[in-house]
């Protein structure tokens, strides 16, 4: 098979994540902001718990349900966001949102690398909701804090 | 059945998807459509177009004829008693939904039960959830064996005395279970509850004979039975439907209009309001033409063998998991070990072949089989081995991509 388009993809940093999700989990406590978001149309689902500190994210964890895109996409959010503050986590997000709908964008802002890996699901359209899931999350725990 | 020629007669299957020849899958979601239909269709519009029950005008009464016309082939393709029992509509979820509001609300009180099964699809269980809700009745599911089907003890035990509706599909749209809908009907009558049975799922694939069935209400869609999207029908008991209220007002289904009241038209029309699907009727009566011509039985035999073979093919993969009962309609739902179903669907997309993944509309099913979604390749008459063995080489280098990436 030609998998000159899947490589595009699933890179190796998105398998990566996938089976070694960073910042996997719960947090015992029950002051955490928590959310759970799922994706209607195709059932995957991501529980999100942030520990703020002021409006800084000091910690956060997640579990979930999912196929790869969206399981690596939350595991580079959560790393991303770690330590930025609330605004700076949303304008990640809405840069995160240019890229999948194929704008360039600077990578640099992510201050995560891995991200840059999720670029190709631009390419893919009925794959876009799945890398987008976390992020969406993200954007509603923080709003409603 | 010669299968050459029933797919020549699918224009939208000779094409290169991704560079492959497209392999489609996914006729349980929405049936691909042959020439006759499209074409029906294009003459309708091209020489017939106008308003039913309107106009005095000659074009007026060939669209009516026509309209008519494919009511009447619904009547005879399910076997009614009568065209009065056939109404027209967007398609199953809507028919469902007009038993439910016009038959459930009226009659059903707080404390009653309306009974479904744990199989059905969303369409099948949120409008008996909002009933319920709305009248304080009681929402009770049929429990499902280990292999995903139901039987008659389970039955019997669940719909009771209070039992006022049962609402059950006639093929799981997930499991391919094909319902003994006649035997759970004889059940639901010892009850004095009255029966909806959802068909979307069988009236394209085998011969369904309703006045046999002797079932209140059958509902199901054109768009998987090679008919274009927006138009379906519910069938249901002349002397219910009789009862009923319409839950749509408007122009065409009355019959006369005061300041201050109004009477309905007879049956069926009573339950369509506003210009109808005129169009769409059209094809779906060139959809029961072209199904009939090939006959049912034949189709439905095909089908069988069909899925047997995919059954043993897919089951050379090790890491492959099959849900639902051995004998089945032409679908199979299944996950490979390890790869998510979306993740798969992608991959064999990239090779031309269309699979359903997800939660099938069916969530408390999938909660039910211990899984969030599922991958669903589901077979027409226009299939053949040949798309077997694409899914079954997809399949495997779908597996052997995950391993290595
Ligand atoms: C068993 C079953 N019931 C109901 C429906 C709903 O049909 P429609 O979307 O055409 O109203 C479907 C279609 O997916 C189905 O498979």
């Amino acid at each position: 098979m030609s998998n000159v388009n899947l490589d595009t993809l699933y890179r190796q940093v998105i398998m990566d994540h996938y089976k070694h999700p960073r910042n996997k989990g719960k947090f015992e406590d029950n002051d955490s902001l928590t959310i759970e978001m799922n994706n209607p149309t195709c059932g995957d689902r991501i529980f999100l718990q942030f520990q703020l500190d002021g409006d800084t994210v000091e910690d956060v964890k997640f579990t979930g349900d999912g196929c790869s895109i969206s399981l690596a996409s939350a595991s580079m959010m959560t790393q991303a966001v770690k330590g930025k503050t609330i605004s700076e986590a949303l304008a990640m997000s809405e840069l995160f949102s240019d890229m999948m709908l194929g704008k360039d964008v600077d990578m640099d802002e992510f201050g995560l690398e891995d991200i840059e890996a999720l670029q190709g699901v631009s390419n893919f359209p009925a794959r876009i909701k799945c890398a987008t899931l976390a992020w969406k999350a993200m954007e509603r725990v923080v709003e409603e804090e | 059945m010669d299968i050459q020629s029933v797919r020549e007669a699918f224009p939208i299957l000779n094409q290169d998807v991704n560079g492959h020849p497209l392999v489609y899958l996914d006729s349980s979601a929405t049936s691909q459509k042959p020439v006759a239909v499209i074409e029906a269709i294009d003459e309708y519009y091209r020489l017939h177009n106008s308003n039913v029950h309107r106009g005095v005008h000659t074009l007026g009464s060939r669209a009516t004829d026509l309209y008519e016309g494919a009511r009447e082939k619904v009547r005879h393709f399910i076997n009614a008693n009568s065209t009065k029992e056939i109404i027209f509509n967007r398609g199953t979820t809507t028919a469902i939904n007009i038993v439910a509001q016009s038959y459930g609300l009226a009659n059903v009180k707080a404390g009653d039960e309306i009974v479904i099964t744990q199989m059905e699809h969303h369409s099948n269980i949120i409008p008996w959830q909002q009933v319920a809700k709305r009248t304080g009745a009681t929402l009770k599911y049929i429990p499902l064996q280990p292999d995903g089907s139901v039987n008659l003890e389970d039955a019997r035990a669940t719909i009771t005395s209070n039992t006022k509706i049962v609402a059950i599909a006639h093929v799981s749209n997930v499991l391919g279970t094909v319902n003994p809908v006649k035997e759970i009907t004889k059940i639901a009558h010892e009850n004095n509850a009255v029966i909806l049975i959802d068909g979307a799922q069988a009236v394209p694939h085998m011969k369904v004979d309703v006045q046999d069935i002797n079932c209140d209400f059958y509902a199901f869609s054109g768009h998987k039975m090679l008919a274009p999207t927006g138009i379906g029908a519910l069938y249901g008991k002349e002397a219910l439907l009789k009862e009923m209220e319409p839950v749509e007002f408007g122009g065409e289904m009355i019959d006369f209009v005061e300041l201050h009241d109004s009477t309905w038209k007879e049956l069926p029309w009573k339950f369509e309001g506003g210009t109808p699907i005129i169009a769409g009727a059209v094809g779906l009566g060139a959809a029961i033409d072209f199904l009939t011509e090939i006959g049912m039985d034949k189709i439905y035999q095909y089908e069988k063998k069909l899925v047997k073979y995919a059954l043993e093919q897919m089951r050379t993969i090790d890491e492959i998991t099959i849900f639902g009962p051995e004998e089945r309609a032409g679908l199979v739902t299944f996950n490979l070990e390890g790869v998510h179903s979306h993740d798969l669907s992608t991959v064999l997309d990239t090779e031309g072949i269309a699979i359903r993944a997800g939660h099938h509309c069916a969530q408390p099913l999938m909660k039910w089989l211990g899984v969030t979604s599922t991958a669903r390749a589901s077979m027409y008459l226009y299939n053949n081995e040949d798309d077997i063995d694409r899914l079954v080489a997809g399949l495997k280098k779908t597996k052997e991509y995950f391993g290595d990436v």
